[in-house]
């Protein structure tokens, strides 16, 4: 194995990556790792099953119904999971993998959600937020839980 | 006004958790210009419509009302570091044997996605630097789908000399800080 890996570095030049760097999906900012009962994507008005590997976009909103509840990984590694009865919106995710700056707000419409914050929230203060109807969370690190009634 | 206003037909709560990783924990709860912080296991606040009203929950409370969503938990991200012999660019036999751990822990999460992040030590530019970490990570995951990872769920970054290992001076050749880390989640 250790000749492939040789090979491959001496022999890849910077135009071979920035072509291989844009094979991943640029648009994705997560997956739903864990579903449960009913549980729908809405994106552009539209209403999509949200499946176990199903990827995520910033805008998405995630939906549980009484039987459901959902678990994502963002791509900076944020944790989120929603119990039954619950809209949660991923209204702004932005993340460089390269210099680890981003931003992400969150909102909890209604419902209960945990979260295990991940490298967004480590860089800065206050670069990840969760809102519901009552109030707005800066998020400093690293696990909660939060109830929106 | 609007803020009260607000909170007056809103509530919730607010429960920080114990970490598991034992770093510094905490969360702002705002409420317009009321502000009250959490930063102890168990810390919590309700929101009322006089702004934020701090208790202390227990572990009881959290299951209660919070079990469905805790119970939807994904696996936590699982993170491997592979370093590369001096002067060549092969791994040594300590990370060869990391490789065999990576496939295994693949095997345990039902939709794997695989993050590959490249490190330099010191020697160079930032924007060389960058280029060479995102080339050995590039590199890792060209070997990961050879083995049977799917491509479209590995990407590769490089994140140059932002993330020493072994904090150094500019311009030092530092082999431990040469690595590839493998997030597998």
């Amino acid at each position: 194995m250790s000749n492939v890996f040789s090979r491959h570095l001496r022999v890849m030049s910077p135009v071979v990556v920035m072509v291989l760097c844009t094979s991943a999906a640029a648009t994705d900012i997560g997956q739903i790792k864990v579903s449960n009962g009913q549980v729908s994507i809405e994106r552009n008005g539209r209403s999509l099953p949200g499946s176990v590997g199903s990827r995520l976009e910033a805008a998405d909103s995630l939906a549980t119904g009484a039987d459901g509840s959902v678990g994502i990984t963002m791509n900076d590694n944020t944790l989120l999971s929603a119990g039954p009865n619950s809209i949660l919106s991923l209204d702004r995710y932005e993340f460089d993998s390269t210099t680890h700056q981003g931003r992400f707000d969150a909102r909890l419409k209604k419902g209960t959600l945990a979260v295990i914050s991940g490298t967004i929230a480590k860089q800065a203060p206050d670069a990840m937020t969760v809102r519901t109807p009552a109030a707005i969370l800066g998020v400093r690190g690293t696990e909660f839980v939060v109830k929106a009634e | 006004m609007l803020p009260i206003f607000l909170g007056a037909c809103s509530t919730g709560t607010v429960i920080l958790l114990p970490g598991q990783d034992g770093h510094r924990t905490a969360v702002a709860v705002k409420q317009g210009d009321h502000e009250v912080v959490l930063d102890r296991a168990y810390a919590a606040a309700t929101q009322t419509p006089f702004g934020p009203w701090p208790y202390k929950s227990t572990p009881q409370e959290v299951e209660a009302g919070f079990g469905a969503a805790l119970a939807a938990q994904p696996m936590r991200p699982a993170t491997f570091s592979l370093n590369f012999i001096e002067g060549k660019d092969e791994l040594t036999d300590d990370s060869r044997q990391i490789v065999e751990s990576v496939f295994s822990e693949i095997s345990k999460h039902p939709v794997p996605d695989v993050v590959v992040i490249g490190h330099t030590d010191t020697v160079g530019s930032d924007q060389s630097n960058d280029a060479l970490s995102l080339q050995r990570a590039e590199a890792v995951r060209t070997e990961l789908i050879r083995r049977g990872v799917a491509a479209d769920s590995v990407v590769a970054g490089g994140r140059g000399k932002r993330e020493l290992l072994v904090p150094t001076a500019d311009g030092v050749a530092e082999p431990r800080n040469r690595r590839v880390q493998i997030i597998v989640r």
